[in-house]
């Protein structure tokens, strides 16, 4: 009974999108308020319809009913209540779902905290999240619906979640990736509603940057959220992989991150209007193209979702309607006309504009790589994989020119800036750069590595240029904590943001540069030395999980003699499937992890045991997170909640040094 | 003109949207029929955890086995891996062909994560390679008494793929 009321909750909700797509459009065509106003109505009745149903398909997942294709597929009596929970969003159906339910809530949260906008644009807004929604209610409804029963013969136990998947991280990863993914269909939805109103002006861009920073934030946790599972969950010790699927999730990043650099500029200054509407565009263009290739089968995949051709034409149809639609859409009604605003090479629009041609090189060559052996099968070249070599050749050098840009940038002036002011405030931190580069490799490794020299001087010169940035803007204060008090939020976000990017490139590098790891041979009271310390294996035991039999390692760690940790890496076999894998120990520790896996008993009770010692890789983590801070941080800004006079008083204090981006 | 350069999004879009029309037809694991009912083309290669001595293509026949091409640099392998080990377990006669690889690295790989194969070829430049057709790995061979190629799997054999496809296959040809 609750799976059909669910299904009928869905058919409901795919009606109201419909009636949201279509009734708030006739209402701005004829200038009827109210029909423009039955958008917040129902953008509140699809959330709370979705809703449900979402509800629905977590009970029946709690209450084991393995009458439901979806639950008997991917859920099992013995799996704790956690994972029954988060299995909702184990398979391609239930994901689905979870990404309508996403999306029902950044419509609800547009409806509900739009109070400040033109009806008629809220209108349109809502109309083309409407639509969005109506694409994916039929593509669920039609292909992948979760509610499908298998009757009369109902399975007495379900074929359990794939055991990578029971894992704290996988609960919490794809909604905060979702969250990203689906906030950009916000921004998209603003840029498509200025296009078809024809109102290009720097409005919108005010409008859609606190959604569009939010989105950004929510993507940068779940992609470090990715990346720190299959850190510790796939037993491998890497960080990321350059898969299809994470470069599905890093293509819409990179533009986002550019868009929200570009909507500083259209905001600010009215410049490179045309262009933000684009990476608007893109962006989501982007996160449905994700969708598209992980859940068609065009590319071979290891987080691939189960293939059917089927799906793919749909989801292709969809990707042609919305995504050739826009497009379509900007190419008649984008502005071409050259803003009248003029900058100097030497100017904050110069940096951004730098900024943004950078990162959509990256993501180019990002999506190059990612869709080459489609290419190459469809020309018949032959099948190709594309590795890491190829990503890091073009990845890194880029990534770390737009580094040693980020430096400068915020210390730039809008319209033009003096070469010689800037130099006043940057030879200190090129200074602590070169001596850094210089003394840190030689101080932390016998070897001095010249790759960790680059990966410090450029890190550092970026952190310590925002530092300085920082202390120059405050040398006018009386004291300096009135000085950081009038700065804004949106200040500190973004030097949080970018402190953190410059720890995360630091992290990336050393992290890859000085990682150690050994495969060993390991009998129990044997042990090893490994990066200064010792690895003792004590002993190998037997336990039981809910759901699963392992071998657990007993490791004892010493560091010059005293005890550091205890490491008890295991190997599962779970019963259902049969399915072996292997759960890391980590030691976590700010500058260094101590990593421990399992690999294959030998003979005479020996063990294969795989030891990595990882130097700062937490840092990479700690990096994203002050990334993702730092968006929120910059959407707590008091200016995007004051009423509409403010606004454009503020618009007009255009050359105020203390603006920020 | 200006307006022109506005349509460059959209045709880049058009063209990437023609080659995913293309890829939704194509299975990126699909099977060439070429050398299906072909015997396994000849080679004479060492093996991975004896380089002394050379085995050629007649260590196929007398029983149907599988010809798995894998190499440490393929992740998908690894996923592979603890599958290949069941069916060995369960007594699946396995033969690997070590694809363009580090022999130094498959032999450690083999230690490591348990070894599943009568034995694997080395094929260090990807000659045998060329004369099976191979893509990529993982590959999966289904190969008959007489050693004639009967199927061929491209990608990751899991459960899946052994029980629905293989498997019947399989236990058809004995």
């Amino acid at each position: 009974m609750i799976p059909e009321l669910a299904h009928f909750a869905l058919i409901l909700a795919l009606g109201l999108a419909a009636l949201m797509a279509a009734v708030p459009l006739v209402g701005v065509a004829n200038d009827n308020i109210l029909w423009m106003r039955a958008s917040r109505s129902l953008a509140v009745g699809f959330f709370v319809f979705i809703a449900l149903a979402f509800a629905c398909l977590a009970y029946s997942f709690l209450i084991d009913d393995f009458s439901v294709k979806y639950v008997a597929q991917n859920s099992n009596t013995l799996l704790p209540d956690r994972y029954k929970f988060s299995a909702v969003w184990g398979g391609h159906e239930g994901s689905l779902l979870l990404w309508i339910l996403i999306l029902a809530t950044w419509t609800l949260l547009v409806a509900t905290f739009s109070r400040n906008l033109p009806l008629d644009m809220l209108a349109r807004v809502l109309s083309v999240m409407g639509m969005i929604a109506v694409g994916f209610l039929l593509f669920m409804l039609l292909t992948s619906n979760p509610f499908d029963r298998l009757l009369p013969n109902v399975p007495t136990e379900g074929s359990d979640l794939n055991p990578l998947l029971q894992d704290f991280g996988l609960i919490i990863h794809p909604p905060m990736l979702y969250m990203g993914y689906v906030g950009f269909s916000v921004a998209f939805a603003f840029a498509i509603a200025a296009l078809m109103s024809g109102r290009l002006d720097s409005a919108w861009a005010r409008w859609s940057r606190p959604w569009t920073n939010t989105a950004w934030a929510f993507l940068t946790v779940g992609i470090g959220l990715g990346s720190w599972w299959a850190y510790y969950e796939l037993g491998w010790g890497g960080w990321w992989f350059w898969d299809p699927v994470e470069n599905a999730s890093l293509m819409p990043w990179l533009v986002g991150t550019a868009l929200i650099h570009s909507l500083a500029a259209t905001e600010k200054r009215g410049v490179f209007k045309s262009w933000t509407i684009l990476l608007a565009i893109i962006a989501f263009s982007l996160s449905l193209l994700g969708t598209f290739l992980v859940r068609s089968g065009v590319l071979t995949s290891v987080h691939a979702f189960a293939n059917d051709p089927e799906r793919g034409v749909f989801i292709l149809g969809f990707l042609l309607f919305v995504v050739g639609g826009s497009l379509t859409l900007y190419a008649l009604r984008a502005p071409v006309v050259k803003s009248v605003v003029k900058f100097n090479w030497l100017s904050r629009e110069s940096f951004l504009l730098a900024n943004n041609v950078l990162l959509m090189i990256v993501m180019a060559t990002v999506l190059l790589g990612t869709l080459y052996p489609l290419f190459a099968d469809a020309l018949g070249w032959g099948k190709i994989s594309v590795g890491p070599p190829y990503f890091n050749f073009f990845f890194v050098p880029l990534m770390g020119l737009l580094c040693v840009l980020i430096a400068v940038a915020p210390m730039v002036n809008w319209k033009r800036s003096k070469a010689q002011d800037l130099m006043k405030q940057l030879w200190l931190p090129l200074g602590l750069a070169i001596s850094t580069a210089v003394i840190f490799p030689w101080l932390y490794h016998e070897d001095y590595k010249w790759t960790a020299g680059v990966a410090v001087l450029i890190s550092v010169w970026l952190i310590a240029g925002n530092k300085m940035d920082l202390w120059y803007r405050l040398r006018h204060a009386k004291t300096p904590l009135q000085g950081l008090l009038k700065l804004t939020p949106s200040y500190y976000g973004m030097l949080l943001a970018h402190i953190g990017m410059g720890l995360c490139a630091l992290a990336a590098c050393l992290a890859t540069i000085y990682s150690d790891q050994r495969d060993l041979r390991m009998e129990p009271g044997k042990s090893v030395d490994i990066g200064g310390y010792r690895f003792e294996l004590r002993e190998i035991s037997r336990l039981a999980g809910p759901n699963y039999m392992a071998d657990e390692g007993l490791i004892d760690v010493y560091k010059n003699g005293e005890l550091e940790a205890q490491l008890r890496p295991q190997k599962r076999r779970y019963k259902s499937g049969g399915n072996i894998m292997t759960e890391a120990a980590i030691d976590p520790g700010l500058f260094r992890d101590l990593y421990v896996a399992l690999g294959e008993p030998l003979n005479n009770g020996a063990w294969s045991v795989r030891v990595h010692f990882k130097p700062f890789v937490r840092l990479i983590w700690l990096g994203v997170i002050m990334m993702a801070l730092g968006g929120i941080l910059a959407v707590s800004d008091k200016r995007y909640r004051k009423r509409k006079t403010a606004e454009q008083k503020a618009s007009v204090a255009l050359g105020d040094t203390n603006a920020t981006v | 003109m200006q307006r022109f350069k506005l349509f460059i999004p959209l045709i880049i879009f058009v063209i990437l949207a023609l080659f995913f029309w293309k890829g939704l037809s194509l299975d990126p694991s699909a099977m060439p029929s070429a050398l299906i009912d072909d015997p396994v083309p000849n080679f004479e290669l060492p093996t991975v955890k004896d380089e002394s001595t050379l085995v050629t293509q007649d260590v196929f026949k007398g029983q149907v086995s599988l010809l798995n091409v894998w190499a440490t640099w393929c992740i998908s392998c690894r996923v592979e891996h603890p599958y290949l080990n069941k069916l060995s377990g369960e007594g699946v006669a396995i033969y690997g062909v070590n694809y363009k690889d580090d022999t130094i690295a498959a032999q450690k790989w083999l230690q490591e994560f348990h070894d599943p194969y009568q034995l694997s070829v080395v094929d260090a430049d990807g000659r045998l390679g060329i004369d099976l057709g191979v893509f990529g790995a993982p590959e999966t061979y289904l190969i008959d008494q007489r050693g004639v190629i009967r199927y061929k799997h491209v990608g990751v054999v899991d459960e899946r793929v052994w029980s629905k496809i293989l498997k019947p296959l399989y236990d058809s040809l004995q």
